[in-house]
């Protein structure tokens, strides 16, 4: 693969080419999945290509292909100059990039059980046990159950001198119990919707998150979903989970904070933010208890977001987003970093596979810790509605007004769980919403949660992004609206 | 590649696996090529190509099934898939309800490739969107958008006979247009390239924002709306999923109780028809069946929902031609679906409204209640008011929580229809909706 990404960079290396990077990766997945008692499908696939991205007379130009001859990659570093060229009949300001340091690094993520080492009669075994155990109560009417498996090696390199070889192992693991009844459908998920957890880790995780253990509660909760109490519309006090809350963060902070779509670059698309450049260092984005991280180094943890070097060779860093509730930092690359006076990317440019150019991504977008037991967070209110694992999500293209719904919620009084409440949603703005913050959970209950299905970009780029939360509470938030009519 | 290489493919990889004593083989090969320019701030700013070929593989005997898949296209690569499949299949225990291969029957082509689309070059797009970009710069306004064109060549063969291939081209455009404190879109697709007009797209785009301008705040609540074709695709398109055999016997329907219940008003007739002159994609599904045509819902009735092979034989009827890739746990669904217009013309709509409001595309949909198929989403780029059968002005975005069930029992009038294309579902055949009562929830900043 090295010798590939140099062979691809000295072809790109051609006069009237200020810049280029390759990036030459190997992707091999495997998923396995249950439904019903039966496999639902075994499947595994390798794909192997290259992307090659130069900068030539002030323009950017992407040329990927899966044909990995030397006169296929020449015929790429050609077509990536020739689109360059053609971006000067549009053309409104040169590309200059933040400076960066050349690095030459090979660096493995963690991985204590290598998945693909596993056979696939163990890991039917496992998903077929859940599977039975979901449905040994009898109102669960589908049972579904998978793991997924994801290595990527991929090699960059740039014309700075910059040599990167890096492997990412990613397990993911999770199930669902559905339940029909009368026209009504309930389901409950563990240990998150979106097919479950997914880290930077191998085999471990799936055993860390003792799946057999947890299908009775799901299998039971489905079920009873059909009998509790509609949520009730108003506003309550809100206390969410942590998964819940990860998913929150993704959509009211992790978005808006991407400076491409702050400049516009998806104003077509994904749209643009509500944090214009005059908010940095100034909006009272939330509570002062509310601090938020953008971290893609390992310290952080295993997450989707967790690298050595980002795809335009630039190394992970934590970037301060939100100090003391005031928002403090966007995620920026090498082109945008110098557009707001910075003269360093903070590493955040990511692309989802060797066929895509990079865009700024989240990486892992966290809220810390705080400093209340979980006690304080449920007891510190008389009255509240909590709400578990999400069902459906919505937010504006500028990602001021939001909408989620979770699958379970429970009344809360004085602290303990009374009635459970189906089909609860609650709403609202972003910076209201965060500025409601009272109180959230201290590190013991914090999970760095992976979302596995983040799009963004046109030709649409299919992204995992990390988020680490604790649960925590919101004052007087509107609930219920969904099913307001 | 060319349709031979298809065959010298499927032949490698199916002697491979009759030397592993695996006669049973499917094949879905394919190949790709595009290339997307997209703008932003009046300038190109990505700038994109790529090109990749595929092998899935599927072995099946004694009822057990897998699927391995690779973009190395070497004899070396094409051994290696196959015997990964075998190996992921041996494990497993034998399922009875899986059918055997397909059988080959006769297909019904469509003629979907066109050279010149397939040829464009970087030069092409960029100039088509310097001009976009100028009638948007001429509002005084700022475009961003794209201009992507592509090739692609889709085969299925398996060991029984079956040979399907398909070659399409697409092109696609889409601009917003952005003023001040208001914005307008528009998006076309189509086979052949000079079936897109930019200029006049990005006209309709930069209208809109002009329209829009000093967007009022209204309260939310029931207003009549009249959803423009790519808003009624992007809420519609949400539901065919539902449309499917495996979806009801699984308990993932909105439709389980609901077959031959007239659940949509008199006004609403869906087809899905690949073959329909405006629809694209090809005439066969994964497993290499031809696609019927299916009369989905008659007069607000639900007649037919798609079948896969396995969907069918547990249903012991006829597959229907809509079935994913073998094994999967969602069977099936309609991928081309045509929903019939009327005669109002949209601006016959604005004008019959007394209050209204005129949503240009909605944004961020995502299923609430899957019971009651109850939709949220955001209205976005042109949202207008009306006033006595006039679009008076702009008003900011709403949120809004619709059931379709409703929505679609609540249509006035429909305006012919036209090839559609959104952002939240597949692009289909649909007409502008005027809609009464459309519940919106609640409204944003802009």
């Amino acid at each position: 693969m090295k010798d590939l990404a140099l062979e691809a960079l000295g072809a790109a290396t051609a006069p009237g080419v200020s810049y280029a990077d390759v990036r030459v990766q190997e992707l091999r997945e495997r998923s396995v999945a249950t439904k019903n008692g039966k496999v639902g499908h075994v499947s595994s696939s390798v794909s192997l290509g290259i992307g090659i991205r130069v900068l030539a007379h002030g323009c950017w130009g992407f040329a990927a292909t899966d044909d990995l001859s030397r006169e296929g990659l020449a015929r790429a570093a050609a077509q990536a100059l020739e689109i360059a060229r053609a971006g000067t009949l549009a053309h409104e300001r040169d590309v200059v990039l933040a400076p960066e340091e050349k690095y030459e690094a090979v660096w493995v993520s963690p991985c204590a059980a290598d998945p693909f080492a596993t056979s696939v009669d163990q890991n039917l075994d496992l998903l077929l046990a859940v599977d039975r155990e979901l449905r040994r109560n009898q109102g669960v009417s589908l049972a579904e159950a998978s793991l997924t498996f994801e290595r990527r090696r991929q090699v960059f390199a740039s014309t700075l001198g910059s040599l990167i070889d890096q492997t990412r192992t990613v397990t993911g693991a999770g199930f669902s119990a559905l339940s029909y009844r009368d026209g009504e459908i309930q389901k409950r998920s563990y240990p998150n919707s979106f097919g479950g957890q997914y880290q930077l880790k191998g085999y471990e995780l799936v055993e860390e998150l003792r799946m057999l253990e947890h299908a009775p509660r799901i299998a039971e909760e489905a079920v009873a979903l059909h009998s509790a109490d509609q949520c009730p519309e108003g506003e309550f006090d809100l206390i969410l989970d942590s998964s819940q809350l990860g998913l929150q963060i993704h959509e009211s902070i992790g978005h808006p904070i991407e400076l491409d779509r702050v400049l516009g670059s998806e104003a077509n698309y994904a749209g643009m933010s509500f944090l214009t450049l005059d908010q940095l260092y100034r909006l009272q984005y939330g509570a002062e208890i509310v601090n938020v991280v953008c971290d893609a180094r390992l310290e952080h943890g295993p997450g989707l977001g967790t690298f050595a070097f980002d795809d335009e060779g630039v190394p992970a860093q934590r970037t301060d987003i939100i100090r003391g509730g005031r928002f403090t930092g966007y995620m920026t690359s090498r082109e945008t970093a110098p557009l707001i006076g910075q003269t360093r990317s903070n590493g955040t440019m990511r692309a989802d596979g060797w066929a895509r150019a990079p865009l700024i991504r989240m990486t892992n977008v966290s809220l810390l810790p705080g400093e209340q037991s979980l006690e304080e967070v449920f007891g510190g209110t008389d009255h509240a509605i909590y709400m578990e694992t999400n069902r459906s999500w919505s937010i504006d293209d500028k990602r001021y007004q939001f909408q989620f719904g979770c699958e379970i919620g429970w009344e809360i009084r004085n602290g303990r769980r009374t009635r459970m409440l189906k089909n609860p949603s609650y709403s609202g703005i972003s910076t209201e919403f965060w500025n409601a913050c009272a109180a959230i959970a201290g590190p013991e209950h914090w999970t760095l949660w992976g979302t596995p299905n983040c799009g963004k970009g046109q030709p649409e780029q299919v992204m995992g992004t990390g988020h680490g939360a604790s649960p925590a509470r919101f004052r007087r938030i509107r609930v219920g609206s969904a099913y307001g009519g | 590649m060319d349709t031979n290489h298809c065959e010298e493919i499927f032949e490698l990889a199916a002697r491979h696996a009759r030397a592993q004593g695996v006669p049973d083989v499917e094949a879905l090969i394919g190949w790709h090529t595009s290339a997307l320019t997209r703008f932003a701030n009046n300038a190109i700013h990505q700038n994109v190509a790529e090109r990749t070929g595929w092998l899935s593989l599927r072995v099946l005997w004694e009822g057990r099934t897998a699927r391995a898949g690779t973009n190395r296209l070497d004899g070396e690569s094409i051994r290696r898939a196959v015997e990964e499949a075998i190996a992921l299949a041996r494990v497993q225990e034998p399922d009875a309800d899986l059918p055997p291969l397909a059988e080959p029957a006769a297909l019904t082509p469509v003629e979907r490739h066109f050279a010149d689309t397939a040829a464009v070059t970087p030069q092409e797009r960029a100039r088509a969107v310097a001009d976009a970009i100028a009638e948007v710069r001429a509002a005084g306004q700022t475009a961003a958008g794209i201009y992507s064109t592509s090739d692609s060549l889709t085969a299925v063969l398996n060991s029984r006979g079956v040979d399907a291939r398909h070659a399409e081209t697409m092109a696609q455009f889409s601009v917003t247009a952005m003023a001040r404190d208001s914005s307008g879109w528009a998006k076309a697709t189509a086979c052949h390239h000079r079936g897109l007009d930019p200029v006049a797209l990005a006209r309709t785009a930069a209208g809109k924002a002009a329209a829009s301008a000093a967007p009022l705040e209204l309260p939310p609540g029931r207003y009549t709306a009249i959803l423009e074709p790519a808003a009624v695709l992007d809420l519609a398109g949400q539901m065919f999923g539902d449309f499917s055999a495996t979806a009801i016997r699984d308990g993932r329907s909105f439709l389980a109780e609901r077959i031959g219940r007239k659940v949509f008003g008199e006004n609403i007739r869906i087809l899905d028809d690949v073959y329909h002159a405006l629809q694209a994609g090809a005439p066969f599904d994964s497993e290499g069946v031809p696609r019927r045509k299916l009369s989905l819902v008659e007069n607000g009735v639900v007649r037919e929902v798609a079948y896969s092979r396995q969907a069918a034989r547990l249903a012991g009827v006829s597959p229907t031609g809509h079935g994913f890739p073998v094994p999967n746990e969602y069977g099936e669904a309609p991928m081309n679906p045509v929903i019939e217009g009327g005669s109002t013309s949209l601006e016959e709509m604005i004008r019959s409204t007394a209050r209204g409001i005129l949503v240009t595309r909605v944004w961020y949909v995502r299923e609430v209640d899957p019971s009651e198929k109850i939709l949220t989403g955001m209205t976005r780029d042109g949202t207008f008011l009306i006033e006595d059968g006039r679009i008076a002005r702009g008003v900011r975005n709403f949120r809004f929580n619709v059931s379709l069930l409703e929505m679609l029992s609540s249509v006035e009038a429909l305006s012919p229809a036209v090839r559609s294309s959104g952002e939240e579902a597949f692009d289909m055949v649909a007409p502008a909706m005027k809609v009464s009562a459309f519940p919106f929830a609640a409204v944003t900043r802009f």
